[in-house]
């Protein structure tokens, strides 16, 4: 079936092909604006991707500022922000507007769009073997209402009363009372609006990855034969594909509850002393169906870099990833998971305690395979041959970060320990750890190992040093010290730690970590530079300068419409012979038959395959014999 | 021939930032006495910024130098026939300073900033969270430290090298076994034990026997909590959100005889080593009840009302001995983003000695006030007619 589908789109796209040299002349508008080609909207996520986040972490320096300096006027501030800045002073609201759009711009623009969008479109066609994606229009409306959202998002900062600002998680009824705060007025309906269009842009996105994964595979690439990158954005795709919807559903009914009188989760509310005619609704409500979503999303934001660094990783150890199928399988388990643990952020929300409970111990199973992934990660850097390119670097960042934010993430699943620590800065310095800046860094190594592939030229090598060390040691000086706050009881979304006397002992704290964080998002300059000038300048690549196994490295450095200029090439290996005894290279491609690698065959590499088994039985006799006879 | 190019792209590179940079210096320059209302200050505005602007850049020069002359360096090796330099090893190294110096930072950071942390636990519940905690740390250190040794030693000794080739091991079974049956075990240990803790601390309906919590009615709303205790008959009335208004604030209805004699506190008094059960209600929107000293949170939700049954074991005036401060208050604040004044919106709540408990609570003026009495006419008209009621009750029995 699969087989065939292949074989239909192939035969389609030579024909394409064949038509393209005669009368079909790219414009500019066509190749760089409304472009089709799964490269090109790889590009397109990626660069909005970066510029959304760049605009996000300004956001995250402008209130740290705050933080440290409580009490200080900053009269630039007053310059830029206009009347959300009265007298250089952040105002509250606008506190929190930062921080909620900080947070939405990161989860979704960046992590999810920027990451997904990115690698996904570059390296589903690219790794499986096919011309494009499945439905390349569909792709080109992905992208494009993903931004229309973002330019939506930021429309936000220019309404009278400013953006949303009730929490990237916009717990009604606060963002549903635009009497509440000025951040739940015309901000927030944007807010709401923009969030749709992104859905929609992932649900098109997400069921163009899983039908290109499920039926363009090229000949010889089993499901089994795929690199771990495609498995990750496979899982991904349908974790999204699940799970966005349920939050669509959410804002809708959110939207009714703003605009149309209705009461899904309101009850019983007097607000600034007005009776509210609203009855009978439940915030607990919008909770659940927020986290059905929300919790997904947590691994919809890791999971494709934990793919990535996978692959990172292996190509540059020199070594196959340990443990492939337990790889794939704890993929697939955090995706089965990842759908029953939403009530972890419910604990002390006034859900059934029981229930609660019951959500702690699906919490903690969780953790399981994702421990068996950094055993994994571990035992493939154990005794290889590691080559520190910036991608690799990156990468090892990722796994330090995941270890040191996901052992946290077993005291907050603790429903009892989460009685003290919810909602405070222990859980913000877990999930900055274990998804913001892992799922970050899994998106800079995969920036840095395939930009040759997207630029044919490649990015400066020094620059990259020098951008992971000061963006690693910055990140764990930022979120190291957050753990003590949280276990000291300082909540976050304070606009100030000045009012409560046992909060002020941490302000020195504050500073200091803004001080770090202003360090690490100038070490971005560095990237910023690196990564805009090496497109236009940058050293050539070669066709496949890291010596690595996968398909996308056997296509020209050209970037050709269609990507192979002649037939695609079959399959015949897994994507991870690196450093194979007997072999001439380190690394084998995928696209060399077993014949043709006689002397560094195995047993296990024929465990499915009795014919080639036997051949080479055969051919092991043969070499016997000869010893023999010399 | 590739020199003279290395150090060309070099140079230009240096030369755009500096120009870009300087670029945004200038139209930052340009706007600010635009932007600013007041035009004698638009020069202050920018001096600080631009200040710390040129330092950027300067710092950003002395990295382009630095970079040149390790190019300059290596180049020359490669002149001299010898390899360039080894980034591999470098960088090797790097990964081993980090782990021990991260390490040093760890243990200083655990014995400095660890000693901030956790304020003694001033609840009974308080003290099984804390072992909760402290078991979990325990276990959850020993991985943390281990696994980073293991990242960061294996990314030193296995740096590449051109005479190496690493060793091809695709999976081992038994190993993968192991580590994934052992935190599945410990985990288990920790869901048992953390489960058996939250059902403790959550399942809290009052034994036979044991005399009933006292209750305390919480309800927050932008950006106050409003306390109401229960007055003689230990009974708090029933509420309705309907008769909110600026004298009832938290809408009680008189109705109830309930709460004719309930009482209103601006201070959180409690008895030490007696049941409180918190009654925990949201007006607007939701709120979060958060006692850190006594490990206690929930949320306040509209429309639903909840509560946290806990028994505090420690005076306040004990822990200002202890602490040796003689300021000391514990504090209840909000925990749950609700608007613009979220972080200034808590209450005192001080743990006294019974008898200092109903010293208090008789000094506490009854929620419901000459105001309120005098707004709501129909409270006197009503008064009577219960009593009738009652009278009439009496007599039916």
């Amino acid at each position: 079936m699969s087989t065939l589908a292949v074989h239909d789109h192939h035969d389609g796209v030579e024909h394409h092909d064949h038509d393209h040299g005669h009368h079909h002349k790219e414009t500019f508008i066509s190749k760089y604006i409304f472009s089709m080609d799964h490269k090109m909207i790889a590009k397109q996520f990626l660069i909005t991707g970066i510029i959304m986040a760049v605009i996000a972490m300004i956001l995250s320096i402008l209130f740290r500022i705050q933080l440290a300096y409580p009490d200080k006027a900053f009269p630039f501030l007053e310059t830029i922000l206009g009347r959300f800045a009265p007298g250089g002073r952040l105002d509250a609201n606008f506190y929190l507007s930062l921080v909620t759009i900080h947070g939405t711009i990161m989860v979704f623009f960046v992590l999810t769009a920027g990451l997904s969008g990115t690698f996904s479109n570059l390296l589903i066609p690219f790794q499986l073997g096919a011309r494009d994606m499945a439905s390349p229009f569909m792709n080109m409306l992905s992208y494009w209402m993903f931004f229309t959202a973002s330019v939506i998002m930021l429309a936000s900062f220019f309404v009278q009363k400013g953006p949303a600002g009730g929490g990237w998680t916009i717990y009604p009824p606060l963002s549903a009372l635009p009497k509440a705060m000025p951040g739940s007025a015309e901000g927030m309906t944007l807010w709401l609006i923009s969030m749709v269009l992104f859905v929609a842009s992932q649900l098109m996105g997400g069921i163009n990855y899983v039908s290109t994964v499920l039926n363009m595979r090229t000949k010889g690439m089993d499901l089994w034969k795929m690199p771990l990158t495609i498995w990750a954005f496979f899982l991904t795709a349908i974790l999204g594909i699940l799970a966005f919807p349920v939050l669509v559903a959410g804002v809708v009914l959110l939207v009714f509850d703003r605009s149309f009188g209705t009461s899904f989760y309101l009850s019983e509310i007097v607000v600034q002393g007005q009776v509210m005619n609203y009855e009978g609704g439940s915030p607990i409500l919008f909770q659940h169906l927020f986290w059905f979503l929300g919790h997904p999303e947590v691994y919809i934001v890791i999971m494709p870099a934990m793919g990535i660094a996978s692959e990172v990783m292996s190509v540059n150890s020199r070594k196959p990833i340990f443990g492939y199928h337990a790889m794939v399988y704890s993929l697939i388990g955090i995706t089965v998971l990842s759908f029953i643990v939403w009530g972890h952020h419910m604990f002390v929300t006034g859900m059934n305690p029981f229930l609660g409970g019951v959500f702690m111990i699906t919490t903690l199973i969780i953790a399981v395979p994702s421990a068996v992934k950094t055993f994994n990660w571990l035992a493939t850097l154990w005794r290889g041959n590691i080559r520190f390119t910036p991608g690799m670097l990156f990468a090892i960042g990722l796994v330090s970060f995941f270890i040191s934010g996901g052992i946290t993430g077993i005291f907050l699943g603790n429903a009892a320990l989460d009685i003290n620590l919810h909602d405070t800065y222990f859980v913000v310095a877990h999930f900055h750890l274990v998804m913001g800046s892992a799922a970050i860094f899994g998106m800079l190594a995969g920036v840095y190992h395939w930009f040759p592939k997207m630029f044919g030229r490649m990015m400066d090598e020094k620059l990259g040093y020098l951008h992971f060390w000061l963006t690693f040691i910055g990140a764990y000086l930022v979120f190291f010290p957050m753990h003590f706050m949280g276990l000291d009881g300082v909540p976050r979304r304070y606009y100030a730690f000045t009012e409560i006397e046992s909060l002020k002992q941490w302000l020195s704290v504050n500073t200091f970590i803004t001080w770090a964080a202003i360090m690490s998002a100038l070490a971005q300059v560095a990237f910023l530079f690196n990564f805009f000038y090496s497109i236009f300048f940058g050293k050539k690549a070669t066709q496949n300068p890291w010596n690595s196994t996968t398909l996308e490295w056997t296509t020209p450095v050209e970037r050709i419409h269609g990507n192979w200029p002649g037939e695609i090439p079959t399959v015949y290996r897994w994507p991870y012979d690196y450093s194979k005894p007997g072999a001439e290279e380190d690394f084998i491609p995928q696209t060399t038959p077993y014949s043709q690698t006689m002397t560094s065959n195995l047993p296990h590499d024929f465990e499915d395959n009795p014919t080639g088994l036997t051949q080479y039985n055969e051919w092991l006799k043969t070499q016997k014999v000869q010893e023999e006879v010399k | 021939m590739a020199f003279k190019k290395l150090i060309n792209n070099k140079l230009l590179s240096l030369f755009s930032v500096l120009m870009l940079s300087g670029s945004m210096v200038m139209a930052a320059d340009a706007t600010s006495p635009a932007a600013a209302t007041g035009a004698e200050n638009a020069p202050s505005v920018w001096t600080g910024v631009s200040y710390y602007v040129l330092l950027f850049l300067v710092v950003c020069f002395i990295v382009g130098i630095i970079g040149k002359i390790l190019q300059v360096y290596d180049l020359t090796l490669k002149l001299q026939r010898k390899k360039g330099i080894k980034w591999n090893n470098v960088m090797g190294t790097l990964m081993l300073a980090f782990l021990v110096i991260g390490m040093v930072g760890v243990y200083w950071s655990f014995s400095v900033q660890g000693s901030m942390i956790l304020p003694e636990a001033a609840s009974l519940h308080g003290k099984t969270i804390d072992s909760m905690f402290w078991t979990t740390f325990g276990i959850t250190v020993i991985v943390f430290i281990s696994t980073q040794i293991l990242l960061f030693t294996f990314a030193f000794i296995y740096r590449g090298s051109d005479k190496r080739k690493a060793y091809y091991l695709p999976h081992d079974n038994t190993i993968e076994k192991i580590w994934t049956i052992a935190p599945a075990i410990v985990l288990t240990v920790l869901v048992i034990f953390g489960f058996f803790t939250w059902r403790s601390i959550t399942n809290t309906v009052d034994a036979k026997g044991e005399p009933a919590s006292i209750n305390i009615d919480i309800t927050g709303h932008q950006f106050a909590w409003e306390i109401r205790y229960p007055g003689r008959d230990g009974k708090l009335g029933m509420k309705n959100y309907k008769l909110v208004s600026g004298t009832n604030k938290v809408g009680v209805d008189f109705k109830d005889r309930n709460s004719l004699d309930d009482l209103a506190a601006d201070t959180i008094v409690l008895p030490v080593n007696k049941s409180i059960r918190l009654n925990i209600i949201a007006q607007d929107v939701i709120h979060s009840v958060y006692m850190p000293n006594f490990r206690l949170q929930m949320n306040a939700v509209p429309g639903l009302p909840t509560f946290f049954k806990f028994t505090p074991t420690i005076t306040t005036a004990e822990m200002r001995n202890r602490l040796d401060k003689s300021d000391f208050e514990y504090h209840l604040y909000c925990n749950k983003i609700c608007g613009g004044s979220h972080y200034n919106m808590w209450r005192i709540v001080r743990v006294v000695t019974e008898a200092e408990y109903q010293d208090w609570l008789s000094h506490q003026k009854p929620y419901l006030s000459d105001q309120l009495k005098q707004e709501l006419k129909m409270v006197d008209a009503n008064a009577p007619q219960q009593d009738g009621v009652k009278n009439r009750l009496a007599l039916n029995n």
